[in-house]
């Protein structure tokens, strides 16, 4: 089993006919996952993957045409915020949204509004999730992970590439992998996927990836140690990065004496949670 | 992106915050005409963008014009923090009878907007947050209804206000929460705010961060940018959507994701090695930001080995081998160059640069041990 996303995943891509959008839309559509719509605004009617899968101009629409249970956004972030709280109103449970630099006030807006509603957001600013051999929803590459029992929960993107490629060498497989993204204010956090995990009888164990900024992992760490039975290994990205520089991330940036990694690291050893030194590192602390 | 002074003390006006009399100027002559103009004592202030501007002598009293013209003659030639003083901000200096911290901010654990009151202004507020937070009140803001009366009464009552001030009080912090709002901010601080001795609020300093990701709808703020408080370099990376951060070792690295950046950072340093700079070429780059990614990479003289790190996903090795193949073209460089591709069009990728004369890895841990063996003259 897997947590999230799987074969009754009834997938709609948001932003559909874009560049990105049609390119992965390609790439999930041959990994077998279920793509039933797209939508994109004015262009309600056409087809697109050889007349395999209906566009329609709003989620709305698109819902009762094809009962789609999650939406993957890939609009540019000037109209991301629109199209989540679109799918949010539409009646989606599911969304995940992969546009990266949608300004944070927007995001407190559309977080707060989602906590009144029966709705998941993961990401923005995330590559997505991916339960191996069964569905793919978001960017991350297919080929690079095998199916088994390794629950795994990132704020990254490539890093996580990383580590699902080092287990696949290892012939260690993964029930779902989780990017929840790299903004300060993202629609899921690591608690929420690691108590999935924990009620989810096919993952084993899982691993962590944090970087620096804000405070979820020390919080992650707490829920770790009170609530949590199965083992977690973790990796912190950031630990040689300078205060008050952002790297990359909008949400990687350590200020006023919080968010570093070491605090992280520390929060996560007392908790019983084992912590890798580099990603290739994550295999051998994996309990056999 | 971090606005001076002056700049976010014309935008609080703006939104109705009253603030003192006063203009920036960026010589000392312009200064002295300032002072004319206002006809009283000034105070002169530096416009840096870095704290401890008064301890390091940035902020002076002038009695008249010609003692403006002086003070501001010597700020202007100062460096604060190694940030030159290209202008200075010339304000009536205010007879002070208290000072009060004022501020808002996005609070990431809460997910929401907090505003923040204490009656320890004019000081270092994460000093009183460390030493004394009982001093500070703290109120969390619903993004979707904004700041209510009640809650700027709260603030009021919770740093003992004397209540003939509540209503000037809660209008300044209706004027903070609307700059806060309107203009993207994820930080708008007064500190201090002043009661005068004539009884009025005035906001004597002032600070924004506006959003980077909110740039897009706020052109008037690109022409404020300060590029003083970027490496040149850096400022070249943003032109081509690169992320760069300069840091202090000996070892270039070029990274696909800022996660994997960092956690090739971290590995060279675990191995005794350490990093040039943070350089995340971000996703789906093309051949052409590789090839000024090397150029700006290469433009650091402590850089003594490259280190290019790049894990395919919506990057094409094939287009990242591309652009190396062709900045190596321009740059010529003349240290050894560590290249790992996997993923994406990887071997592709391999091909291309197999008669570049590179040094290749399998593994991060490989390629980590001879970027820093060769750092050290090991290898190349």
């Amino acid at each position: 089993m897997s947590i999230l996303i799987d074969q009754d995943t009834r997938l709609l891509v948001q932003g559909i006919t874009g560049n990105e959008g049609l390119f992965h839309t390609r790439q999930m559509a041959a990994y077998g996952t279920n793509i039933v719509a797209g939508v994109t605004p004015g262009k309600g009617g056409e087809w697109v993957l050889d007349g395999k899968i209906p566009v329609f101009d709003s989620v709305r629409l698109a819902v009762e045409a094809t009962r789609a249970n999650t939406s993957v956004i890939f609009v540019p972030a000037r109209f991301a915020t629109d199209a989540i709280f679109e799918a949010a109103d539409a009646g989606i449970p599911l969304i995940v949204c992969i546009t990266e630099g949608i300004p944070v006030q927007d995001m407190m807006c559309v977080r707060h509004y989602l906590d009144q509603k029966k709705c998941r957001l993961i990401g923005p600013n995330c590559p997505g999730v991916l339960s191996p051999g069964k569905c793919k929803v978001g960017i991350i590459p297919g080929d690079i992970s095998i199916p088994g029992h390794v629950g795994i929960v990132s704020r990254s993107g490539t890093l996580t590439y990383e580590v699902l490629y080092a287990l696949k060498l290892r012939h260690i497989g993964v029930s779902t992998c989780v990017g929840i993204g790299g903004d300060p204010i993202s629609g899921t956090n690591f608690i929420d996927v690691l108590s999935m995990f924990e009620e989810d009888p096919h993952t084993e164990q899982v691993v962590l990836i944090g970087e620096i900024g804000g405070t979820d992992e020390e919080r992650a760490a707490e829920f770790i140690a009170t609530r949590m039975t199965k083992p977690v290994v973790a990796f912190i990205a950031g630990q040689t990065a300078p205060p008050g520089k952002r790297m990359g991330h909008a949400g990687a940036i350590v200020e006023g004496g919080s968010g570093l990694a070491q605090d992280k690291i520390r929060a996560l050893q007392e908790a019983g949670v084992k912590v890798a030194r580099h990603p290739e590192e994550i295999p051998d602390l994996l309990p056999v | 992106m971090k606005l001076h002074e002056y700049q976010s003390k014309q935008i609080f006006s703006r939104y109705g915050i009253p603030i003192p009399r006063g203009k920036v100027a960026s010589t000392a002559q312009e200064a002295r005409q300032i002072a004319e103009e206002l006809g009283v004592m000034v105070v002169v202030k530096a416009q840096v963008l870095v704290g401890g501007r008064g301890k390091a002598g940035g902020i002076r009293l002038a009695k008249d014009p010609i003692e403006a013209e002086e003070i501001a003659a010597k700020i202007l030639a100062m460096q604060i923090k190694d940030l030159p003083v290209r202008k200075v901000l010339i304000d009536e200096a205010a007879s002070i009878h208290s000072e009060i911290y004022l501020g808002i901010t996005n609070d990431r654990a809460a997910r929401r907007p907090v505003i923040m009151a204490s009656s320890a202004g004019g000081v270092d507020i994460e000093e009183v947050a460390r030493t004394t937070p009982e001093r500070i009140i703290k109120v969390h803001i619903d993004p979707l209804l904004g700041l209510r009366d009640y809650q700027a009464r709260d603030l009021a009552a919770g740093i003992d206000l004397p209540r003939e001030h509540w209503r000037n009080f809660i209008a300044v912090a209706h004027g903070l929460w609307k700059t806060y709002t309107e203009c993207d901010a994820t930080l708008a601080e007064i500190n201090p705010l002043v009661l005068t001795t004539e009884n009025r609020l005035l906001a004597l300093d002032g600070k924004m961060i506006i959003d980077d990701n909110a740039l897009f709808r706020h052109p008037e703020f690109s022409e404020m940018r300060d590029l003083d408080v970027e490496a040149p370099a850096e400022v070249e990376a943003r032109k081509y959507g690169l992320s760069y951060v300069k840091l202090d070792g000996d070892i270039g690295c070029m990274v696909n994701g800022a996660g994997l950046a960092m956690a090739t950072m971290d590995i060279l340093k675990l191995f005794g090695g350490n990093p040039a700079n943070f350089l995340d070429i971000g996703g789906g780059a093309n051949a052409e930001r590789v090839a000024a990614a090397l150029r700006i990479l290469l433009s650091d003289p402590n850089v003594r080995t490259v280190l290019l790190n790049v894990f395919g996903g919506i990057t094409r090795c094939d287009e990242v081998a591309h652009g190396i193949v062709n900045a190596m073209k321009e740059v010529k460089p003349k240290v050894p160059m560590i290249v790992r591709l996997v993923g994406t069009n990887a071997e592709e990728g391999r091909r291309i640069l197999a008669d570049a004369q590179m040094i290749t890895a399998e593994t991060l841990v490989e390629a980590a041990q001879k970027a820093v063996a060769a750092a050290r003259g090991g290898l190349g």
